[in-house]
């Protein structure tokens, strides 16, 4: 691929970082984890504030209880550890502590997706977004990169009510810039193009631009949107690049099912239906590897979506 | 297979210390210190204590097996490899792409596993239900589990803790690895377990404890275990996180990361290995 790829910091990083910023700001913020504090970054703000920091254990469940119980007592409560444990080990928590009574909890989980690489599939979360959007009044989140991440951060501490942003692991390549408007429920329309949309969030981000590049080479003119917010979705953005495009691809570091494609196909069916391919996990878990190597094997880079692309704009024909 | 004697176990256990520092050296990533602590367990267990048949590996008499804290696999491996359920140097290519040996156990790559573990607080409850089916069936096989103290903070621990003694599930022995780590630090600073005898035995559980790196004080424990009735059956074994190479001992740094090529080579040479076969250990 020609785009040239930039390292920035790992979202997780960008988070425990922002973490520390608000808490200087506001001292009404309440950080919990569940014995990963290292990986999740969290450990920052322990730091700095180990008054409003516990470091629970590996008490997945009572710890989102935990976090309900300071919530509705008037704190905002970031909780943090890996996606899967984090939605698999609490879901009822979630659901009965802190989806029902909207609880002003901030679920931020790292080690999304297989990237997390070399563990394996025991702490690869492929279904956390699923799982989080099937929570009622829950917002939902994917940032891209450190500048994604931060900005989503700052502005769900400001938002009451119950989120879900998934972070990673590795260092996240940069998409946007420090000039970048984000807004939670908004996707940034990174370039524009009359031919495909090509929408993706996290690490697929990168990885659509880059596919973007190659498709002009060939005289295709891809737009790539960045969709961080997964709930609510940016149906205004979907109508017009439908509307403008004829032709979607959804990229993500997601299970098949219940992740960005579900809802943006969900989206679009309610809209006027174009073509719609999808670049995700199928329906496995993956295994042990290095991340890069995964990506290719579960068929989650730029190929992938170029690939993707011609047959929906060859769909477009039928 | 045939019981090796105490020394034998000592030997092999020193041998499998050495397996441990070379797949993860190898591999780049994994948990050095979490395999080294129970590996003096593990040995007593695959060629002493359990009854299994590398030949047969599915035969349905065999004594069971569960890591749940999985992330210590690489042991498991060693006593795989050494036992004899796969070849050899398959323990080179821990992690990576394609191979059986997954970061952490695995039943879909390796199907002599019983239970996939990784997400710790699991194994145990998996165990009793192996336990359960074979009163069912009418099987004399036993049960062996091990679980980690930070991983005991789970609740689930303690669910099948009540669970099994109110069942009377006397066919399993668990193993706590009880070397006084968890990922984030001490588990006394992170999530106090103590008093960890007091608990379990408050729970309705035999009780056992020992030095987790005396092999007699381990094959004694767990032959005991067996004749426990009507209870099922804990051994705390007191551990050191790391032990067997010196700058991994209580070193929580080495949890979860692998040693380096020179830290391999340093760990190497004090478990006894000569500078030619470690370089050419190191190639392979
Ligand atoms: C449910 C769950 N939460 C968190 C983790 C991440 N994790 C892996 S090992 C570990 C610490 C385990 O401590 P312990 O059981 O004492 O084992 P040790 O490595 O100290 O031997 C943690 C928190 C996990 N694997 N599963």
């Amino acid at each position: 691929m020609s785009l040239e790829k930039r390292l920035g910091a790992a979202t997780r990083d960008a988070y425990g970082k922002a973490l520390v910023e608000l808490g200087k700001k506001n001292p009404n913020i309440v950080v919990l984890d569940a014995d990963l504090s290292k990986s999740t970054k969290t450990e920052a703000f322990g730091k700095e504030f180990p008054d409003r920091f516990i470091n629970c254990g590996i008490i997945e469940a009572n710890m989102v209880g935990v976090a309900s119980g300071l919530a509705i007592s008037g704190k905002t409560v970031f909780a943090s550890s890996f996606a899967c444990f984090m939605m698999c080990k609490s879901y009822d928590q979630l659901r009965m502590a802190v989806a029902n009574p909207k609880a002003d909890v901030k679920i931020v989980a790292s080690h999304g997706g297989i990237s997390v690489g070399e563990d394996g599939a025991s702490q690869q979360a492929i279904e956390d977004i699923a799982l989080a959007t099937s929570l009622p009044d829950f917002t939902v989140l994917l940032p891209s990169d450190e500048y994604c991440a931060k900005a989503l951060v700052m502005q769900a501490a400001l938002t009451p009510g119950p989120f879900y942003m998934r972070t990673g692991r590795p260092k996240a390549p940069i998409v946007h810039s420090e000039n970048t408007k984000f807004e939670i429920g908004k996707g940034v329309l990174i370039k524009d193009g009359k031919d495909i949309t090509l929408i993706a969030n996290g690490l697929l981000v990168f990885e659509a631009l880059s596919a973007a590049d190659t498709l002009q080479k060939q005289g295709i003119n891809a737009a790539v949107i960045d969709m961080h917010t997964i709930k609510p979705i940016d149906t205004a953005l979907i109508k017009q690049q439908c509307d403008k495009t004829g032709a979607i691809v959804v990229a993500e570091e997601h299970s098949i099912w219940g992740g960005l494609g579900t809802t943006v196909s969900r989206t679009v069916s309610l809209l006027k239906p174009v073509p719609i391919e999808y670049v995700a996990i199928e329906d496995v878990y993956a295994e042990s590897g290095k991340p890069e190597e995964l990506m290719i094997a579960y068929r989650l880079t730029a190929e992938h979506i170029v690939e993707a692309a011609k047959k929906a704009i060859q769909r477009k024909q039928l | 297979m045939k019981k090796a004697s105490i020394d034998e176990l000592k030997k092999l256990a020193q041998e499998m210390r050495k397996d441990i520092i070379v797949m993860l050296g190898k591999a780049g990533s994994g948990h050095p210190g979490s395999s080294l602590s129970v590996i003096d367990i593990i040995t007593a267990l695959f060629f002493n204590v359990m009854h299994h048949n590398p030949k047969d590996p599915q035969d349905k008499n065999r004594d069971r097996f569960i890591l749940s804290k999985g992330h210590a696999v690489p042991a498991l491996y060693a006593a795989y490899a050494r036992a004899g359920y796969f070849p050899y140097e398959w323990i080179y290519t821990l992690r990576q792409l394609g191979s059986p040996l997954q970061g952490h156990p695995d039943r879909r790559k390796l199907s002599f596993l019983e239970a996939s573990t990784g997400s710790l607080g699991q194994g145990l409850s998996i165990g009793i239900g192996i336990c359960l089916a074979a009163k069912l069936d009418k099987k004399d096989y036993r049960t062996y589990c091990i679980i980690g103290d930070g991983e005991s903070n789970e609740g689930q621990i303690w669910e099948a803790a009540m669970f099994a003694s109110h069942h009377e599930v006397d066919n399993l022995t668990v193993i706590l690895d009880y070397n006084k780590f968890q990922l984030d630090g001490p588990v006394k600073d992170i999530l106090d377990m103590e008093p960890m005898e007091k608990k379990w035995s408050s729970f309705g559980w035999h009780t056992q404890e020992v030095d987790g790196h005396n092999m007699q004080e381990i094959v004694d424990a767990l032959e005991k275990s067996k004749t426990v009735k009507k209870q099922p059956s804990i051994i705390i074994a007191h551990t050191v996180k790391g032990k067997g190479v010196s700058f991994m001992e209580n070193n929580n740094h080495f949890h979860g990361v692998a040693p380096t090529a020179d830290e391999t080579r340093k760990a190497l040479l004090e478990l006894g290995e000569s500078r030619e076969e470690i370089e050419e250990v190191l190639k392979r």
